[in-house]
């Protein structure tokens, strides 16, 4: 077997697709937390994708790609049996794994995905686990069945109200504080304003938040520090010293302001590629 | 009979206000008649001064006799014997420091042009073919790796590879060359210069890899199992910056980050390519390294209106290669010496609006014999720019060392070595900017060949 063939392909919505793919290395190296580098073609973008699951055993990787921008587009089209031209990792530095009483994981959109691997190894180590996730409707609700699964409470929520509580995540972190749940860590991924007001709320209710944070990467190995980060009063690296850090005193908006940097760039290049690309995902 | 007091040839350039709108390379290589002309004004002195000042004691002398004679293959050899990477130093590498700054002519007619005679003999050896990897000895059973692909780990490696042994180089991007593929801007190096010294160097049989970084995919605890030997030459991958506040407003770049997007990533192809760049009609580039002179002659080509060198000593202190200042004044960049950056003004989107600074003069000489510069009260003022590029310097990428608790490394954060130049982990051996924490090409190439043959020595005795 090739390494970086992808083995599996499944579409979890119309613009979500899991990979999982043949990377030794990685595989028998990952921790809860980390990332991998990906790149489609010669010429293209070194682009961060979070780990959510990996075998040893089978030497295989996990990731969950959401269409956003031509790379991630690009990712998606690719079919089961075809090569992702480069695959480096496992980066940044490992969530640290330890038993805080309870652990609340909040994964929005996307991150619910990445959040699983942290809530299977804060399980692990003996912490009772409540899954809060969010999405804007019910088909964006992923791995829902899973989180259930593993945790001992799962609360979904969905922005149109179409599954689970209607609203935002943190109306039912509320609601869980209210019902006199007592949460002593919070760990959240998801769209940076989820992952501010989520960490401003649980700070604010006791209960020491940390927040992935997705800024602009090129090499991800703290080599060219683009993906700086203010936390704690401190300037920091997200592929190293990170991609999770404490977060009721990050910068978020600053962040905001940094991965909105090349927007109208990345909006051309999409444009471009739809236009040219013919498309072999089989959805359209 | 030599010809000394023949003028200096030094060869010709793009035209700046061609040049400064694309990547092409702009010194062009001598014609052949300039070649041999030039290679007659040496005198082939016995105790070439030359040869003795290069870090890694390159033949001189006799190569450019080879050259005079016609053989540009057994020049291109002669130079092999010592240095597998001649079409990049007679690029990169500062003759000015080193062989032309010491040659006998230089006062009195100017030195020869080593650097050009080099690179034409590289050039034109490969081009005809005649260019020959050297040759490898029995095949010892021993395996080494060498981590990082740029020039201190290639150079080790290929003489890791002559003395027989089997080597892995380990590259964390998706492509080799490090600090000569993200760093070196084409238009000093082109690509495929670096393609093909690679390519010499995997004839010798040395295995490449791309996407493995040391200390995350695989520790260096792991690679002692695998291998006897390791070299690491994984380079100084973590940007200085300069801590004024501001410094993450949108438009600021690391001196890394912007290299790395127009260098390795190609940006300045994109859409073609994915990764985007964007500067704006103002730019400040804080530094008077060749990484400082780099970064402007690269945003020079992206199309703004003014591109300026702000540098807090004068003119005298500038670290950069002679001929990178020179081609960077003719291209247009301007220059603002005995100035300190103090804060970034920003605009309410976050953007940089400016860069507020102070004025110096120069006060005493530092440890290093630089005069310290010494800030002008009340001499605050603001440039008006809207891009900054920081290139104040660069340390180790920190991964192995923070991986690897067995590798000591001392307070600038490089990594330790005794006086035999072995880490403090039995079999693993360091040098270039990991052990340095940022200097030239050709130092970082001269501790890759002389670890190489500590190497050769530890494998042989077992010590």
């Amino acid at each position: 077997m090739e390494e970086n063939t992808i083995l599996v392909k499944e579409n979890l919505s119309d613009v979500v697709v899991k990979f999982i793919v043949y990377k030794p290395l990685i595989a028998a190296s990952a921790k809860a937390g980390q990332f991998v580098i990906l790149r489609g073609r010669e010429g293209g973008e070194r682009v961060p994708v979070t780990l959510v699951d990996w075998d040893k055993e089978k030497g295989t990787i996990t990731v969950i790609i959401q269409a956003i921008g031509k790379s991630t587009s690009m990712f998606n089209s690719f079919k089961q049996g075809e090569k992702f031209l480069n695959i480096a990792g496992p980066l940044g530095t490992p969530v640290e794994i330890k038993n805080y009483g309870t652990v609340a994981v909040v994964g929005g959109g996307v991150g619910i995905a990445e959040v699983y691997p942290i809530a299977r190894a804060f399980k692990e180590a003996g912490n009772r686990v409540i899954a809060v996730l969010g999405a804007r409707t019910k088909d964006l609700l992923i791995l829902e069945k899973e989180m259930t699964d593993l945790c001992d409470k799962t609360v979904s929520t969905t922005d149109d109200g179409s599954y689970g509580m209607k609203g935002m995540v943190t109306d039912a972190i509320q609601k869980l504080h209210d019902e006199g749940e007592k949460i002593n860590a919070g760990f959240i991924i998801g769209p940076i304003p989820m992952m501010k007001f989520t960490s401003r709320l649980m700070d604010k209710l006791g209960m020491e938040p940390h927040a992935s944070l997705n800024p602009i990467m090129l090499d991800g190995t703290g080599m060219c520090g683009c993906c700086r980060v203010t936390v704690e009063g401190k300037v920091r690296f997200a592929c190293v010293d990170g991609p999770m850090f404490p977060s009721k005193t990050i910068d978020f908006d600053e962040l905001i302001r940094r991965t909105s940097e090349y927007r109208p760039l990345e909006a051309q290049s999409l444009q471009l590629y739809e236009k040219d690309h013919v498309c072999k995902c089989g959805l359209h | 009979m030599p010809n000394p007091s023949a003028p200096r040839h030094n060869g010709k350039q793009l035209d700046p206000e061609v040049r400064k709108h694309n990547f092409e390379e702009v010194a062009q290589i001598f014609t052949k008649e300039e070649a041999l002309a030039e290679a007659d004004r040496c005198l082939h002195c016995k105790n070439a001064r030359c040869q003795a000042n290069c870090p890694v004691g390159v033949q001189i002398p006799d190569f450019i006799a080879l050259l005079k004679e016609g053989k540009v293959g057994e020049a291109a050899s002669k130079i092999m014997e010592t240095s597998l990477l001649p079409a990049i130093c007679g690029r990169v590498c500062p003759q000015e420091k080193h062989c032309e700054g010491n040659c006998i002519l230089k006062d009195r007619f100017g030195s020869v042009n080593i650097g050009m005679l080099e690179r034409y003999t590289a050039d034109t050896a490969r081009k005809e073919g005649l260019l020959k990897a050297p040759q490898t000895a029995a095949p010892t059973g021993k395996k080494v790796a060498c981590i990082g692909s740029g020039p201190s780990s290639i150079a080790a490696a290929a003489e890791l590879a002559r003395a027989g042994h089997e080597v892995t180089v380990f590259e964390a991007l998706h492509a080799f060359g490090g600090v000569l593929r993200y760093g070196i801007p084409s238009f000093r190096l082109p690509r495929e210069v670096i393609d093909h010294e690679i390519e010499t160097v995997k004839s010798m049989g040395v295995k490449f890899v791309t996407d493995v970084l040391v200390g995350a995919t695989e520790k260096i605890a792991d690679l002692l199992k695998q291998f006897d030997a390791i070299y690491v030459g994984s380079g100084a991958g973590l940007p200085t910056m300069t801590g004024i506040p501001g410094e993450n407003a949108v438009g600021v770049y690391s001196a890394n980050e912007f290299l790395t997007r127009v260098n390795l990533m190609q940006a300045y192809k994109f859409p073609e390519t994915d990764t985007p760049i964007q500067v704006g009609k103002h730019v400040a580039v804080l530094g008077g390294g060749n990484s400082a002179m780099d970064a402007a002659r690269c945003a020079m080509r992206l199309g703004p209106d003014t591109v300026t060198i702000a540098y807090r000593r004068s003119a005298a202190e500038m670290p950069a290669r002679a001929a990178e200042v020179e081609h960077a004044k003719e291209e247009g960049v301007r220059f603002e010496y005995l100035v300190t950056p103090k804060e970034v003004v920003t605009d309410e989107r976050g953007h940089v609006a400016g860069l507020k600074c102070t004025r110096n003069e120069l006060g005493a000489p530092d440890e290093k014999g630089r005069r310290r510069p010494v800030e002008i009260p009340g001499s605050e003022f603001v440039m008006p720019v809207d891009t900054i590029i920081v290139a104040i310097g660069q340390k180790p990428n920190p991964i192995i060392a923070k991986t690897t608790p067995e590798l000591k490394t001392t307070d600038r954060g490089v990594l330790a070595l005794d006086e035999e130049g072995k880490t403090t982990l039995p079999g693993v051996y360091a040098g270039g900017d990991i052990i340095r924490g940022g200097a030239t090409v050709l130092l970082a190439m001269k501790d890759g060949i002389e670890a190489a043959r500590r190497i050769n020595a530890y494998l042989k005795e077992g010590k």
